[in-house]
C-alpha cells in the first residue's frame, strides 16, 4: 500500500466531552492534492493537530509513509517529512525573517554549515516571495507576509506531505494564484498537499479530491464537483 | 539587494569569528588566573572576598541564562542548586576530607541531576507556572536541610578550610583563582550553547516552542541538555561557598538574594548573548560591593530592585541591547 502517504483511522479526539472529532478516516495518497473543508470549528484544525502531533488522538492510528506515527513526536514527524503550517502564524519573533526559515533547514533538513543554509533559505524566501524582507523582524511583517513566512517555513522541512491551514486567507485574487501556482508547483515536484481553505475557487482549481468535515464528523469525500453537489454539504454551508 | 546586506552582519557566525570570541574567553581567563597567581599574594584579603561575590555572580547568572535567557524557562530556584553545591561539599567535608575540585564534581553531578529533573518539569509546566515550580523545589529543599542535623540543621554549620598548597598565599587566594577559572569555563560553556545548533533551537523554543516542534527542533532533549547544564554550573558555583565563608545556615545558602541576583544580572545585561549576564554581573556586583562599604548592606538589594526596574523599563533588552542600538545607529 506505497501508494498511500498519509492515513488516519478511526481518529476520535474529545475536549472535557466536547466531541470535536468522532471516528474521522482519512487518506492522503503520494503525489495527490487534497482540499479539507468545514465550516469553522468543525474539526479541521483538530485533524491537522492530531496528524502533526500536536494533539494525541483519544482512539485510532495515524500511519505515515508506512510506520505507524500515532504515539510519535511532533518533532520526529516534521524531521521525517510531515509538515504543516498554523492558521494563526507563529513565527520566531526574536529572529529575522531568513532565520526563521534556517530553523527547519538546520532541523529537519539537517544542513550544519552556515552557507548552505544561507544559500537554501535564500531560495525558499524568493519562492514565497519574502526575498526583499530577509533581514527583517517578523514583527514588521504584514498578516500576508506572515502566512507566507509560514508557508516557507513549512517548505523549508523539504517535506513529503505539506499540510497547508489557511494560507490564502486575506490574499488578493492575484496572491491567492501565485500561491496556487507555487503548491501546484511542488505537488508536481512529488510533495502531497492538503489544502485547508475557507476560499473555495482556490480549493476547487487545486483539489483533485475534497474531504468536507461537519461537526467532528467526515460527510464527504470525493472528486470536488461531486462532493460539492451533495445536499449534506450545500446543508452544512448554506443551512436548511 | 537591500535584504543581503542587512543579512551581513549575521554572517559574521561563520567559522573563524565564531572561534575568535571562545578564543578571547578562554585567553582573558587564563591571562587573569595566571595574573591571580604570579602577582595575587600582596593582596588585600577585602578584595579577593568582593572578587569571589561578582564572581560567583557571573557563574550563576550564566548559568542562569542558558535556561532562562535562550530557552526562555524562567528559573526561580537558583538558590537550590546553588545550596546543593554548598551542601554536597559540607557533607564530603565531613565525612572524607576531599579536595575542592572533587566537592565541585560531585556537586556539578548532584545539582546537573536536579537539573535534569526541572527539565522534565518543563513537559507539563511553562511561563509562570514552571517558575513557581522551581521556586518550590528549592522551598522543599531548603526544608529538607533545616531538619537534617548532620549538615547542621538550622543552626548552620562549620567548614573547617583545609590546607593550602605553596602556591596560595592565603586561602582566600586560591578561591578567587578558582573562581576565575569557573567563571571562564561557565561563560565557554554558554558561548558554546548559544553558537551551536543548541542555541539556535533554544531560541526558536523561546519564540514558540509549538512552532519550534513543527520545526523539527527536538524541544525536549534541548530544555534538558540547557537545565542539566545550568543546574550543574549553579551546583559548581556552590561548591567552594562553604569554605569562603566557613560557616554555613540555611538561610545563607537558600538566599533569595542569590535566586534575585542570578535574574537580576542577565537582565540587566541582556539575556540574548554570553556577554549579557557577564556585564550584568560586574555592574551589580560591584554597585553592591561599593554600597556595602559606603552605606550599608542592607542597600544590597535595594539597589538590586531599584535598577532592575530602571533597566526593565527603558532598557528591556539590557545592556547588550543598548550597545546594538548604539551599533546599529552608527553610519
Amino acid at each position: 500500500m506505497s501508494v498511500d502517504i498519509l492515513v488516519a483511522s478511526g481518529i476520535t479526539k474529545r475536549f472535557d466531552g466536547f466531541a470535536a472529532l468522532t471516528d474521522v478516516d482519512f487518506i492522503l495518497r503520494k503525489g495527490e492534492r487534497i482540499g479539507l473543508i468545514g465550516p469553522n470549528g468543525s474539526g479541521k484544525s483538530t485533524l491537522v493537530n492530531c496528524l502533526t502531533g500536536i494533539l494525541t488522538p483519544d482512539s485510532g492510528s495515524i500511519t505515515f509513509d508506512g510506520d505507524d506515527i500515532t504515539a510519535t513526536a511532533a518533532w520526529v514527524r516534521a524531521k521525517h517529512g510531515l509538515a504543516r503550517t498554523y492558521q494563526i502564524p507563529r513565527p520566531f519573533r526574536g529572529m529575522s525573517v531568513q532565520q526563521n526559515i534556517e530553523v527547519p533547514l538546520r532541523f529537519a533538513v539537517g544542513h550544519t554549515s552556515a552557507r548552505t543554509i544561507g544559500d537554501a533559505a535564500r531560495v525558499i524566501l524568493d519562492q514565497v516571495g519574502l526575498a526583499g524582507k530577509a533581514g527583517l523582524s517578523p514583527k514588521a511583517l504584514t498578516q500576508v507576509e506572515l502566512r507566507k513566512l509560514e508557508l516557507g517555513r513549512a517548505l523549508a522541512a523539504q517535506p513529503k506531505v505539506l499540510i497547508a491551514d489557511e494560507v490564502m486567507a486575506g490574499l488578493s485574487d492575484s496572491e491567492v494564484d501565485d500561491i496556487l501556482a507555487l503548491l501546484t508547483r511542488l505537488n508536481a515536484e512529488g510533495i502531497s498537499i492538503m489544502l485547508i481553505e475557507h476560499i473555495m475557487r482556490a480549493v476547487m482549481i487545486f483539489s483533485q479530491r475534497i474531504v468536507v468535515i461537519v461537526a467532528g464528523c467526515k460527510i464527504a469525500d470525493g472528486l470536488p464537483d461531486d462532493v460539492m453537489q451533495r445536499d449534506e454539504v450545500e446543508r452544512a454551508y448554506l443551512g436548511e | 539587494m537591500s535584504a543581503q546586506t542587512a543579512y551581513e552582519p549575521r554572517k559574521s557566525t561563520l567559522v573563524p569569528a565564531r572561534l575568535r570570541s571562545g578564543a578571547a574567553i578562554a585567553l582573558v581567563g587564563t591571562i587573569l588566573v595566571a595574573a591571580t597567581m604570579l602577582f595575587g599574594s600582596g593582596v588585600s584579603e577585602y578584595y579577593y572576598l568582593a572578587a569571589y561575590s561578582i564572581l560567583q555572580f557571573i557563574v550563576l547568572g550564566t548559568a542562569w541564562n542558558i535556561l532562562g535567557g535562550y530557552g526562555g524557562y524562567v528559573n526561580f530556584g537558583t538558590a537550590g542548586f546553588f545550596a546543593a553545591g554548598c551542601y554536597t561539599t559540607i557533607v564530603l567535608n565531613k565525612l572524607f576530607q576531599l579536595p575542592l575540585l572533587v566537592d565541585m564534581s560531585a556537586a556539578a553531578a548532584i545539582a546537573g541531576l536536579m537539573g535534569f529533573g526541572t527539565g522534565y518539569l518543563t513537559l507539563r509546566l511553562r511561563g509562570v507556572f514552571f517558575s513557581i515550580a522551581t521556586l518550590a523545589m528549592a522551598i522543599v529543599l531548603q526544608t529538607v536541610v533545616i531538619n537534617w542535623s548532620f549538615v547542621g540543621g538550622g543552626r548552620g554549620v562549620y567548614v573547617v578550610r583545609p590546607e593550602i598548597s605553596g602556591l596560595f598565599a592565603s586561602y582566600a587566594h586560591l578561591l578567587v583563582t578558582l573562581m576565575i577559572a569557573l567563571a571562564t569555563c561557565a561563560v565557554l560553556a554558554a558561548w558554546a550553547v548559544e553558537k551551536s545548533w543548541i542555541g539556535i533551537g533554544l531560541a526558536a523554543i523561546r519564540d514558540n516552542e509549538t512552532a519550534a516542534e513543527t520545526s523539527a527542533v527536538p524541544s525536549l532533549r534541548l530544555k534538558l541538555i540547557a537545565a542539566t547544564m545550568s543546574g550543574a554550573l549553579m551546583g559548581m558555583a556552590g561548591a567552594p561557598f562553604p569554605y569562603y565563608v566557613s560557616y554555613v545556615d540555611p538561610a545563607t545558602a537558600f538566599s533569595l538574594a542569590i535566586a534575585v541576583n542570578s535574574i537580576a544580572m542577565p537582565l540587566v545585561g541582556g539575556t540574548a548573548t554570553w556577554w549579557g549576564p557577564v556585564v550584568g554581573a560586574i555592574l551589580l556586583g560591584s554597585v553592591q560591593q561599593i554600597l556595602t562599604v559606603t552605606i550599608s548592606s542592607a542597600a544590597n538589594l535595594f539597589i538590586v530592585g531599584v535598577l532592575l526596574v530602571v533597566f526593565l523599563t527603558a532598557a528591556p533588552r539590557g545592556v547588550v541591547g543598548v550597545v546594538r542600538a548604539w551599533k546599529r545607529g552608527r553610519p
